[in-house]
């Protein structure tokens, strides 16, 4: 009987006042809040170029390998391993 | 009635003793938690005032992000690329097919030498292929269900996987088909959730894993020791790739969270970071350059986000495609985007015009796991029919 009586004196009295624990955790998110802030910080001040530049960049690089894409250019059957060979006909 | 007797004494003392209780702690407390020193007292006002702040510092940050990746918002990327050539028609087919899996493939990856092919299952086999022959050359039965990732070293010597059973493992390939790979397995990768996805940087001798705690990690493959971890996303990290060896040390995660982020990978920094998905991101994938990535989502769009002018710059849908996209991979040049979709195809996206080219049916169900051969010859789709195809 007397531990029980312990542990209900020990639940009333978590009733009764707050513990340690959400004091933890307001400071947590306090730290959660300033990591997010400093996060946007650094993103915000990256430097960044036009979506004109950044387009053309990228549509070089693919006209400068197309010719080197075998899935878009397409390679004769003999040098592709996956494609099947035609059979020889010897006239 | 010795005992009724007893208990009524007992219930009296329990409630005297929990009064006296209350009311000495109550004397103690009073209304403000005065048996607390006075420094943690003030310490507890200024809390909620903080993050008040902070908040609106945060959100006006958001905005001024939003603000400034606008300024640079001159021209869409299809307007530029309509003075580019259109594609004519596509044909691909299924040139082979990879039976043997007892039920879903989840993942796959190629080797450098361009013919062999790792796949692993929701059957917890992770089975080693020769595309040209279809052989299988070796299988291995995990402990766990659900192999949702699995990689080729670049040796080609060893292969990488996990999935339910929190851990990244590492199995070498001997030559000898007799051998037991299960006896030479080394766990590398540690998560609190399932093993997501995993990846070989340059070498046999690093992995990067992502998993459904919500991290990233780069681990040391010999010590298992964990090199570096990346916190960032809000919900589980679904996906990841690796920038071409070119650019340099960082690597692009997509998750539940809806963003998709970029990170140093010698930091553990989160450099850039993407929200303009409407769903979970299954899949990224850098473009060849390394200057984009596009990515797959369960919103039923592929998009393509370039990293210098730091915004989207593609979106990749049709209104008659509603079923997400699970898997996306470029062509050797980045012309062509592959998707693997939930409703059974693939479809190919012309990545500058941002036009689909060609639909490709064949798949019986989910296509699940997509990519292009080291040499861009043809490319691989795994899928929850149990089986793999090499398309070109």
């Amino acid at each position: 009987m007397w531990p029980l009586s312990a542990v209900v004196s020990l639940l009333v009295c978590e009733v009764q006042h707050p513990s340690m624990s959400t004091k933890m955790q307001s400071s947590n998110n306090t730290v959660q809040a300033q990591r997010i802030v400093q996060q946007l910080q650094t993103e915000a001040n990256i430097e960044r170029i036009k979506v004109s530049k950044a387009s053309a960049d990228l549509m070089h690089y693919c006209g400068e390998q197309a010719r080197n894409d075998p899935l878009l250019m397409g390679i004769p059957a003999s040098e592709n391993p996956f494609k099947e060979k035609k059979p020889c006909t010897i006239l | 009635m010795k005992r009724k007797c007893s208990c009524k004494r007992h219930i009296f003392c329990l409630g005297l003793f929990c009064f006296i209780y209350i009311l000495f702690f109550k004397m103690l407390c009073g209304p403000g938690e005065r048996y607390l020193p006075r420094k943690m007292a003030a310490q507890e006002v200024q809390p909620s005032e903080t993050i008040a702040k902070l908040k609106l510092e945060s959100e006006t940050l958001k905005t001024k992000l939003e603000e400034e990746r606008a300024k640079l918002h001159d021209v869409e990327l299809h307007q530029v690329a309509e003075k580019v050539e259109p594609l004519g028609q596509f044909v691909m087919k299924t040139r082979r097919t990879l039976k043997g899996h007892g039920n879903k493939v989840l993942c796959m990856d190629w080797c450098k030498d361009k013919r062999r092919i790792v796949s692993s299952s929701q059957d917890g086999k992770v089975i080693v292929w020769d595309a040209f022959t279809t052989n299988k050359e070796h299988a291995v039965t995990m402990p766990c269900t659900w192999v949702m990732a699995c990689a080729y070293a670049p040796s080609g010597c060893a292969v990488a996987c996990g999935g339910l059973d929190n851990k990244c493992s590492v199995y070498p390939l001997s030559l000898d088909k007799n051998e037991n790979l299960a006896a030479k397995k080394k766990s590398v990768a540690m998560h609190t959730n399932y093993l997501s996805a995993c990846s070989f940087t340059n070498s046999d001798m690093q992995i990067l894993t992502s998993s459904g705690d919500g991290t990233c990690a780069l681990w040391d493959v010999e010590s298992g020791q964990l090199l570096q971890s990346f916190h960032g996303h809000a919900a589980d990290v679904l996906c990841l790739d690796l920038a071409p060896s070119e650019t340099g040390n960082t690597f692009v995660s997509g998750g539940c969270d809806k963003k998709a982020n970029v990170w140093d990978m010698r930091t553990g920094q989160c450099i850039q970071s993407f929200e303009t998905h409407e769903s979970d991101i299954n899949s990224v994938r850098y473009y060849p350059s390394g200057d984009a990535f596009a990515s797959g989502s369960d919103d039923a769009t592929c998009r393509l986000y370039d990293l210098r002018a730091d915004r989207e710059v593609a979106i990749y849908s049709k209104e008659s495609i509603i079923f997400g996209a699970s898997s996306v991979d470029f062509s050797l040049s980045g012309r062509l985007l592959f998707g693997g979709y939930n409703d059974y195809t693939i479809n190919v996206w012309d990545v500058l015009k941002g036009t689909r080219v060609a639909i490709l049916f064949g798949h019986e169900n989910r296509v699940s796991t997509l990519r292009v051969s080291p040499d861009g010859t043809a490319f691989c789709s795994g899928s929850w029919d149990h089986t793999l195809r090499v398309w070109a």
